[in-house]
């Protein structure tokens, strides 16, 4: 009898270990592949002309593979949705935490979630037939399928993560601390900033990290509003990110072609992005918890 | 002696529940008034109102005066915030902010609009010489303040309440977390503040209020059952209920 409960707990606990496993398994798999599919082209480019060469040319007769473009793209749009997106999305946190009545909380908080559920296909495609021509009119430009209009579309879709990190870490910071703060005499206002904001920084910090990672990756959204054309980015420019250079050649590049392979290349410079985010996202969120 | 508080006729409620049955009290300027009675009797509750403190709860109502100084605390046209520097609040729980010991300090009066660095400095030694921690802490300003011990904590966020220059000092239970060592400092300190500031104190321990206050008052149930000289009040109860709470009989 308890030899076969012994069993029991052992097989139980293999079983949960492989499910775990199977977790890992995929993100090795992922890894090395991209690694050795990656590496090819960039031998043949050359890492410095690869990285910063100014020129994407890959159907050309004499075809150039120079993605400083796309980097840079995915910098300034990442950077761009960031400083709009924050502010905005770091504010509503601070409200919904400390001065939103119950009721239209419970609205805000839904209509957040809602804001996260949105298929970014959707998001792309509101921003093509609204935001596009909109800022075509306003701007007085002949098409408005630009870095500004991605800028825009992503700094609506990180809000959700934003909000919801930043909002948990508000609502952590102990009554205690904002107590004290107004039996000296600040005013709620002060004491939220002073006292309830920089007691969740940590946290805070999180939720801008967790935002650039969902910006840098972001491809469907920003593919429909950016234009797609590997200029060197400016505002009013179409532009291309890492992700939408990956998605928009894969599906014609031939198989085996130098072409096909710099694709590969550039999934691992946005890999590599990626991992460093993740990197100091895990190093916000353990120096939150201590 | 000058009545610096005088309570008239104060009621108040937790939604539908009443927590403070007509409560009338005079405090007395520079003098220790010890709160005691068993937990849940309206004694922390009444300590609160004093410094509208019970305003952030959902739910309260409160009729009756509070008045400060010849002014009632709950009219409209008191600066809520400006009454709050002016009766400054030690918490039960030692509650430093997550910042270092000097900022702590200075907390206080930068919120009050001093931004001179010298004048801070000065402000933040003075403090902490008044809570008698100047010495323990003054090569470790720039130290976080949760690196200190919970006695330390305390008399920090003592010395934090007095940053703002206070004239009543309200103190929730302040010993109820701490040690036997680090609860004696805080009642000699509490006995030397009176020298300068009015001191209303909440405690469970009613060693504590003989050897502290002057007066006391006993609440039971959200009335307030006897007040007046601590050591009449501890030799010859008036009241039976007194007598019975404070020779243990309850409680």
């Amino acid at each position: 009898m308890k030899n076969r409960k012994r069993l029991m707990e052992n097989a139980i606990h293999g079983i949960f270990l492989i499910l775990g496993l199977i977790t890992v398994g995929c993100v090795l798999l992922i890894t090395v592949y991209l690694v050795i599919s990656g590496i090819p082209a960039i031998r043949k480019i050359g890492i410095l002309n690869f990285l910063f060469g100014r020129k994407w040319a890959s159907t050309a007769v004499e075809p150039q593979y120079g993605i400083f473009p796309f980097i840079l793209t995915s910098i300034y749009g990442t950077a761009g949705a960031i400083v709009a997106g924050v502010p905005i999305g770091f504010m509503t946190a601070v409200y919904l935490a400390k001065i939103a009545p119950l009721k239209v909380k419970i609205v805000i908080e839904a209509a957040v979630s809602l804001l996260a559920g949105i298929p970014s296909v959707v998001y792309g495609l509101v921003g093509m037939m609204v935001l596009v021509p909109g800022i075509r009119i306003v701007f007085h430009i002949p098409d408005g399928a630009s870095l500004l209009a991605a800028i825009i579309v992503l700094a609506i879709m990180i809000l959700p993560s934003i909000i919801k990190v930043s909002l948990t870490a508000l609502e952590a910071v102990p009554r205690e601390y904002e107590d004290a703060s107004l039996a000296l005499g600040a005013t709620p206002v002060e004491t939220y900033f002073r006292v309830s904001v920089p007691a969740a920084k940590s946290g805070i910090a999180a939720a801008v990290v967790l935002g650039v990672g969902r910006a840098i990756g972001e491809a469907m959204a920003i593919m429909m509003v950016a234009g797609n054309a590997p200029n060197m980015p400016k505002v009013f420019q179409s532009v291309r990110f890492l992700t939408t250079a990956v998605a928009s050649e894969m599906s014609y590049a031939a198989d085996g072609s130098l072409q096909k392979q710099a694709l590969f290349s550039i999934a691992l410079v946005l890999f590599l992005f990626i991992m460093l985010i993740n990197a100091v996202l895990n190093f916000f969120l353990k120096h939150s918890k201590e | 002696m000058n009545h610096v508080m005088t309570v008239k006729e104060l009621c108040l409620w937790y939604g539908s529940t009443q927590a403070l049955k007509d409560i009338n009290i005079e405090i007395e300027e520079r003098s220790i008034t010890a709160l005691i009675g068993p937990s849940g009797c309206g004694k922390s509750t009444f300590l609160k109102s004093l410094n509208r403190m019970n305003d952030l709860i959902n739910g309260v109502r409160i009729t009756g005066e509070v008045c400060y100084r010849n002014q009632n605390i709950f009219d409209k046209d008191v600066d809520v915030n400006e009454l709050r520097r002016s009766i400054g609040m030690v918490f039960q729980k030692p509650n430093p902010f997550p910042m270092s010991i000097y900022d702590n300090i200075a907390y206080g009066p930068r919120t009050h609009g001093i931004k001179n660095k010298a004048k801070l400095d000065d402000i933040v030694e003075h403090s902490l010489r008044g809570a008698a921690i100047w010495e323990e802490v003054k090569d470790r300003l720039k130290k976080s303040a949760l690196g200190l011990s919970g006695g330390q904590q305390q008399r920090l966020c003592i010395a934090r309440a007095l940053a703002v220059e206070p004239d009543v000092l309200l103190m929730d239970e302040p010993t109820s977390a701490l040690d036997p060592i680090s609860t004696s400092k805080i009642e000699e300190l509490a006995m030397e503040l009176k020298n300068k500031y009015t001191i209303i104190i909440v405690t469970h321990n009613m060693q504590q209020a003989v050897r502290i206050s002057d007066n006391t008052a006993f609440f039971l149930l959200g009335d307030l059952i006897e007040y007046g000289n601590t050591e009449k009040m501890f030799e010859q109860p008036k009241d039976k209920r007194t007598e019975d709470y404070i020779t243990g009989r309850f409680g």
